[in-house]
């Protein structure tokens, strides 16, 4: 390898080098503080106390959503591995909102109970037929694991 | 020893063997990225069985992760043709790299209007902040860069070799889009499909995933050496190579 070659080679190994360095040390300092969402146990030890609008990430507690008869307004209970929150919502809901699936709500506290402005789904990386989730609920039932409770990413 | 590779690579690189390489090959390449396209569209729109959960509504999948891998792949060879083209000046290395970026540029564009219908159907918004669409949406920013450097400098090697410096600085960003949602609490779901480890998606729905991933290899390689081959004549217009193929095109 020639000099000139060398030279250039050092000096783009040494910027790169360097923007790798940066870029490494910013995406560090986001995972600290960039927070898409909080989760009820991290609302409630006080975590989420400088927002005034956040995002509430979860489960939706199976049983929990209550519907007004004359109204959009619904009702229903978030809950994480160690804390529940109950969530407000006035608007249409999107179509993979159901019980015991992941749910990101948008909104501000007011007293214990939260008021959501939106209400986001949450889909998992599960892909398979409907006839295949049948036959493991079945194979499941036996034992009582809720298997979607697994595929919840743990908090952070 | 095997040194016929890097003598065979050496070779290729010089725009003339790589004009008849790439003419030879692409017709097949074309005819791979159709037969396989159309055999995953079927697969994948009328074969696969509909989603537990979803419904038909998942089978932007078949559209939407291929053309996501793609959006980041061809990142990877164009950062890779600039970092060649920057260290050793091969032309071939610029052509490659910026003929490139619109290909990956529109890869992008399509992940990001797919994942967005589907978004509203299934999460009910078009678009959030969150860090995977964002690193996704800057992605296009630094391919439409790349193609807008590359295109305002009136010398086109000064071009290539001045947009190859902002290709091969925003590879930072492919590792942030491909891990964006370990790292950090994301609306996107994680990875389906797993190298390492079992894949989230049953058999029946994952071979029409593949094929089309396949088909859209296909068509990168067919597009680049398209592209690749209209630049080089560009480039080389003055060259006794290039006058011969002219000259054959003005007798037949």
């Amino acid at each position: 390898m020639n000099p000139t070659r060398q030279r250039r080679l050092t000096i783009i190994i040494a910027v790169l080098a360097a923007v790798i360095v940066a870029s490494a040390l910013v995406v560090y300092a986001l995972q600290q503080n960039m927070n898409y969402l909080f989760t009820p146990s991290q609302v409630q030890g006080g975590e989420a106390a400088r927002y005034k609008t956040f995002r509430l990430g979860g489960m939706v507690k199976a049983g929990s959503i209550q519907r007004s008869n004359d109204s959009l307004k619904v009702t229903f209970t978030v809950v994480d591995a160690s804390g529940d929150m109950p969530v407000e919502y006035n608007g249409i809901l999107p179509d993979l909102f159901r019980e015991n699936q992941s749910v990101i709500a948008t909104g501000h506290m007011d007293g214990a109970r939260f008021v959501a402005t939106e209400v986001l789904a949450k889909h998992d990386e599960t892909y398979m037929p409907k006839e295949l989730k049948d036959a493991m609920a079945k194979a499941h039932s036996g034992k009582h694991i809720d298997e979607t409770v697994n595929q919840d990413k743990p908090s952070p | 020893m095997a040194n016929w590779i890097p003598l065979w690579l050496h070779k290729l690189s010089s725009p003339p063997v790589f004009y008849g390489f790439a003419g030879k090959l692409r017709p097949w390449a074309i005819a791979l990225a159709l037969i396989l396209g159309v055999a995953a569209l079927y697969g994948g729109l009328v074969l696969a069985p509909p989603d537990y959960q979803q419904g038909d509504d998942y089978r932007i999948i078949f559209i939407h992760v291929p053309c996501a891998w793609m959006s980041l792949f061809i990142y990877g060879v164009m950062g890779i043709a600039a970092f060649i083209a920057l260290v050793w000046r091969i032309k071939l290395a610029e052509v490659v790299a910026m003929a490139s970026a619109p290909i990956g540029a529109s890869f992008t564009f399509i992940t990001l209007v797919t994942g967005s219908l589907w978004g509203e159907r299934m999460w009910g918004t078009w678009w959030t902040w969150d860090a995977r669409l964002t690193s996704e949406l800057v992605l296009l920013f630094l391919y439409l860069g790349v193609i807008g450097l590359y295109h305002s400098f009136e010398d086109r090697r000064q071009g290539a070799r001045t947009a190859a410096f902002l290709a091969l600085i925003g590879i930072v960003n492919v590792p942030i889009v491909h891990f964006s949602v370990n790292w950090w609490n994301t609306l996107h779901q994680g990875s389906t499909i797993r190298l390492l480890g079992p894949s989230s998606i049953a058999p029946s729905m994952i071979w029409p995933l593949l094929t089309m991933m396949a088909a859209t290899k296909c068509y990168y390689v067919a597009s680049l050496f398209g592209r690749t081959r209209t630049d080089l004549l560009a480039l080389e217009s003055g060259k006794d190579w290039v006058r011969h193929i002219a000259e054959n095109e003005v007798a037949r």
